[in-house]
């Protein structure tokens, strides 16, 4: 959507910009926990 | 800077239609970078046989010199956050989450040249110093805006930026150790290449959190939300500026409560595995005491948003009230656990504690905006990372040092950290009392707000 007083692009965010944005840093850090969840469930062995 | 620049200030305000919650994604994509610093030490033993390969040579690097690396960009975190916050409150979240993409990105291709020509200074000064300052950038780039997004809930959100540093070590180790087994051979250990492609890949990851932030306008508020016209007793609506917040006592004494929550967290961090094993002979096993590291790593994230949370309801002050009684409580306990033979006892308290190492970190940037005002208090952040730094010499000096004299005294290696952990108790106790001389900051520390708000008044 473009801004008619500046011409610039409005920065209007839709769902699918949140779910990629959240996506993008939560995938990565919930592989990493779980890798580590599962090397510290060693101390319940 | 030209204010046409896309990393600009001017450039990064949001748009009517922006949401918020765009932005603790945009700070994470920095800190669960720059949180690799945690797992630098799997580079370690590699480094230590990049000639012999299959086991270190006369000429291979010693651990002792590897451990410079890291103790170089911890130095270089806490000077650059201390010196730059200005410039990096000034320019805004994008220019400074750009510049510590390329010191941090750039830093480990550096450190790759130093271990391809097997020149441990080409490492000290890529990773060490460049990289030292991406992470002091990196760490307080997005922590004013965050709370300028957040005014409701500034210690969540902080908290979850803050959560990220502590998580970046869960995604880097497996990482690294997979980059390193894929470019190794038989006659090559692999380290170089790990380097240079962790180098790009954070650079590029970074470089999104730079491309998504945005700054909210000037007077803009969360819907619903309404600033308070009298401030609580201790929060205020107005500003202390950077270096003014230096003559107040409340901020020497928030640099002491953290350097003290720090140093009797950061002390038994480093030890816990070894601790385990000599306070449970027998009973925990090398593999198990990993375990239990692994586990501490975990709260200590989750703490990180937990603690900083809870903050927004029960107040900052009231948050390290918990964090110092419980903990000397808890640190009082730990020899009992020992003498009694509990491990989950023993475990329980440590995991706790270590929550509440980590809650301290991430509810300090909401306290000192309650304090000083949200002006300046990516900057004033900055200044407070040196009390963090210092904790980092202190606590794991202390803890080595006591246990070292009780065992030269003869004392069972299984009771040797009895004393230290009375000590660091007692460490808690000096911080809930610095905790409780905390008042609200006198208003002749305060700008004037023409020169605070000069935009919001404009607007």
């Amino acid at each position: 959507m473009i801004d008619e007083n500046t011409g610039r692009r409005q920065g209007g965010t839709t769902t699918l910009h949140l779910v990629l944005a959240w996506g993008f840093v939560g995938v990565p850090l919930v592989w990493g926990v779980l890798k580590t969840l599962g090397n510290a469930m060693k101390l319940f062995q | 800077m030209n204010t046409g620049s896309i990393l600009s200030r001017e450039r990064t305000y949001a748009m009517p239609g922006f949401s918020r919650w765009m932005v603790p994604p945009a700070a994470l994509c920095i800190h669960l970078c720059i949180g690799q610093v945690y797992a630098l030490s799997v580079f370690n033993l590699p480094m230590t046989r990049l000639i012999g390969i299959s086991q270190p040579t006369p000429d291979d690097w010693k651990l002792t010199e590897l451990g410079w690396i890291f103790s170089i960009a911890i130095f270089f975190l806490g000077a650059s956050a201390a010196v730059m916050g200005r410039w990096v409150e000034d320019g805004g979240p994008r220019r400074a989450m750009f510049t510590s993409a390329m010191c941090f990105g750039s830093g480990f291709l550096i450190a790759a040249l130093g271990v391809s020509l097997h020149q441990i200074w080409i490492v000290y000064l890529g990773y060490g110093v460049l990289g030292g300052i991406g992470l002091g950038l990196g760490y307080i780039s997005p922590v004013s805006t965050l709370i300028k997004w957040f005014p409701d809930r500034p210690g969540m959100a902080t908290g979850m930026a803050i959560m990220g540093f502590g998580g970046g070590a869960f995604i880097a180790s497996p990482l690294s150790v997979w980059l390193m087994s894929l470019f190794s051979t038989p006659a090559h250990v692999g380290v170089a290449e790990t380097f240079v492609v962790m180098g790009i890949a954070y650079f590029l990851f970074m470089l999104v959190g730079s491309a998504i932030v945005r700054i909210p306008q000037p007077g803009w508020k969360p819907a619903g939300f309404e600033t308070p016209v009298r401030a609580g007793k201790l929060i205020t609506n107005r500003h202390v500026y950077v270096y003014q917040a230096l003559r107040t006592p409340q901020f020497w004494l928030i640099w002491l409560v953290l350097c003290l929550n720090v140093t009797a967290g950061i002390g038994v961090l480093g030890q816990a595995s070894a601790m385990s094993q000599e306070m449970f002979p027998g009973r925990v096993t090398a593999v198990a005491a990993a375990g239990f590291v692994g586990l501490m790593s975990l709260f200590n994230m989750a703490g990180r948003f937990l603690w900083a949370s809870l903050s927004d309801y029960i107040g900052r002050k009231n948050t390290y009230f918990c964090f110092f009684a419980l903990g000397t409580v808890l640190y009082a306990t730990v020899p009992h656990t020992g003498s009694i033979g509990s491990v989950a006892a023993f475990v329980m308290c440590f995991l706790v504690i270590i929550s509440m190492y980590g809650g301290g970190f991430a509810t300090v940037p909401a306290y000192l905006k309650d304090m000083f005002g949200t002006r300046y208090v990516g900057a004033i952040h900055g200044l407070l990372i040196t009390a963090w730094s210092m904790a980092g010499i202190f606590g794991p000096v202390l803890v080595n040092y006591i246990r070292e004299y009780q065992i030269d005294n003869g004392v069972p290696k299984a009771q040797a950290y009895n004393v230290t952990m009375y000590v660091m108790a007692a460490l808690l106790v000096v911080g809930f009392i610095c905790n409780l001389l905390i008042k609200a900051v006198h208003e002749r520390h305060h700008m004037p707000i023409e020169l605070a708000e000069p935009e919001a008044i404009a607007a």
